[in-house]
């Protein structure tokens, strides 16, 4: 790959039965483009927690994706009410959804771990009542 | 062992994406809370749960999840069969309890 593939996929705010279309986009391009198997379930699994929480916490948003020969950098983008504790949301286990949300199997505070978990880098930029952006960048080997 | 011999073995119905009865199941996972099966299934499982919907679907297409099994003939929602079917994640269901579930699935794969 000698120039980089960038995507842009909308996520619409609370809206389940989409949910995971975006990162589901996303591995479908990564398998086209003959990525690794691991680095693609590493970034799907990655995009599709971050996905899920703009659907949970914000309303909806804008991800953008730039796949290099180097690497996959994704920017998750919200204009939700940010997060008011960032290290006590990189907890395992700690979670703001309510009940409606953990019926669906959500909620386990499993989220940003996850996203640290299975990436080489992830940033968190946030404002109360502006937005979240959460970076992540997989290294392709 | 394949999602079709294993659904033979264990005698469950398959529900939804039949197109996807020949992926290989190479081990296990139980859980009912969908990040923490993103975070901790292997690819190729076969993962137990009760969670029969939609958003279940995804996590299996986006961790390489070999299928579903549905245990103590728990729901399957009617979006989530139409997804599995368009992405090929076979649904698998039967009325054994979920803990015999997963050890009868632990001595098939042995």
């Amino acid at each position: 790959m000698s120039e980089s593939v960038k995507l842009s996929f909308p996520v619409l705010a609370d809206d389940f039965s989409h949910a995971g279309e975006a990162s589901g986009s996303l591995k479908r391009t990564l398998k086209k483009l003959g990525i690794d198997m691991e680095v693609i379930r590493r970034v799907s699994i990655a995009v599709y927690e971050g996905e899920i929480n703009m659907v949970i916490h914000a309303d909806g948003g804008v991800i953008d994706a730039e796949i290099s020969a180097e690497s996959i950098e994704v920017w998750l983008r919200d204009k939700g009410p940010g997060i008011k504790d960032v290290e006590l949301a990189m907890q395992e286990g700690y979670s703001t959804a309510r009940d409606h949300i953990r019926a669906l199997g959500f909620g386990a505070g499993m989220g940003l771990p996850n996203i640290k978990k299975y990436t080489d880098e992830m940033s968190i930029e946030t404002e109360i009542g502006v937005g979240t952006t959460v970076y992540l960048k997989v290294n392709i080997t | 062992m394949t999602v079709k011999e294993l659904a033979n073995n264990i005698n469950a119905k398959i529900l939804a994406g039949n197109n996807g009865v020949e992926n290989e199941v190479t081990c296990g996972y139980c859980g009912d809370l969908l990040s923490w099966v993103m975070g901790r299934a292997k690819e190729s499982s076969a993962w137990v749960t009760v969670m029969g919907n939609v958003n279940a679907v995804a996590v299996a297409v986006l961790a390489d999840i070999s299928c579903i099994v549905l245990a103590e003939n728990s729901a399957l929602d009617e979006d989530a069969k139409i997804k599995a079917d368009e992405h090929d994640i076979p649904i698998l269901r039967t009325d054994i309890p979920q803990y015999e579930l997963c050890v009868a699935i632990e001595k098939l794969l042995k």
